[in-house]
């Protein structure tokens, strides 16, 4: 059954991307070109997933979910320098692009060779992450 | 251009109830790199059923729409560089902040976590600074 409503919140994930047109890098581009010809349709995009989020996150308050186990506990409060470093380089490679995972996946049969070798370079990323990371987390510690 | 605002709108609500349901019912935050990511680096492979599933939706119901609507584009670079240099800040960067724009942005914001916040504010800066360089300053994109 996880597997099914996986599938399901992944289809409806990726039609939502596709639909917003948040697979097509120049409206991504465009809104993070707040110099040049400013393209607001992402704040419309994530404005409006917001909203259902929300509601539901006032529901995992109580109880569990439909197919048991638990709900996520509650957000850590610590911002530590590997959220802010790691979310520095994602934002970079977002702006070299106008991709980030979830649309590089749904693009991933009409992105052709370009999304093909950005998902290439996206997996060899999140591969060495953990190693550079930790090394990273070590040294801020010491600092 | 205010139609491309409506279908955003609509899009938006889609991928909100897609991480509504995923919670609600499995349990799960929608981070498309923390999904992706634990299966790469293997850290998440108690769930891998949950996870492909997940990911063979996000890939396939795409592709049911574009093939529906006489196809589609990414309208990506097609200079390796900048594709490669792209995917490996995205992938160490999502990998090593925790979250990207769905887990972050979507998941994050909607309950106010103050890691959520920060990290959106910090790779949207990042995004914008980016692109201002790469298209004002050097004009490679």
């Amino acid at each position: 059954m996880q597997t099914a409503f996986g599938f399901l919140a992944g289809g409806l994930f990726g039609a939502g991307l596709y639909l917003s047109g948040m697979t097509d890098t120049r409206k991504v581009q465009g809104w993070l070109d707040i110099l040049g010809d400013w393209d607001p349709t992402l704040a419309f995009v994530l404005g409006s997933a917001i909203l259902p989020m929300a509601i539901a996150w006032r529901y995992a308050k109580k109880g569990a979910p439909a197919l048991g186990g638990t709900f996520p506990a509650p957000p850590e409060k610590r911002i530590e320098g590997s959220l802010i470093i790691g979310s520095l380089l994602f934002g970079a490679g977002w702006g070299l692009v106008g991709l980030c995972p979830g649309p590089a996946l749904a693009s991933l049969t009409y992105g052709g060779l370009p999304g093909m070798a950005f998902l290439a370079a996206m997996g060899v990323g999140m591969r060495a992450a953990p190693v550079i990371r930790q090394r990273l987390d070590a040294r801020l510690a010491n600092a | 251009m205010p139609t491309d605002w409506l279908f955003g709108l609509l899009g938006g609500l889609m991928i909100g109830s897609a991480a509504a349901l995923f919670l609600l019912i499995n349990g799960r935050i929608m981070g498309a790199s923390g999904l992706l990511g634990g299966l790469v680096d293997g850290s998440g492979l108690a769930n891998w059923r949950e996870r492909a599933a997940f990911i063979g939706g996000l890939v396939v119901v795409p592709a049911v729409l574009a093939l529906g609507n006489g196809g589609a584009e990414t309208y990506a670079t097609t200079n390796a560089g900048l594709l490669v240099a792209g995917g490996l800040l995205v992938g160490l960067g999502t990998r090593i902040g925790n979250g990207c724009t769905s887990g972050h942005g979507v998941c994050g914001i909607s309950r106010l976590s103050a890691r959520g916040i920060a990290a959106t504010l910090v790779y949207l800066l990042a995004g914008a600074l980016t692109v201002a360089a790469l298209r004002h300053a050097w004009g490679l994109i």
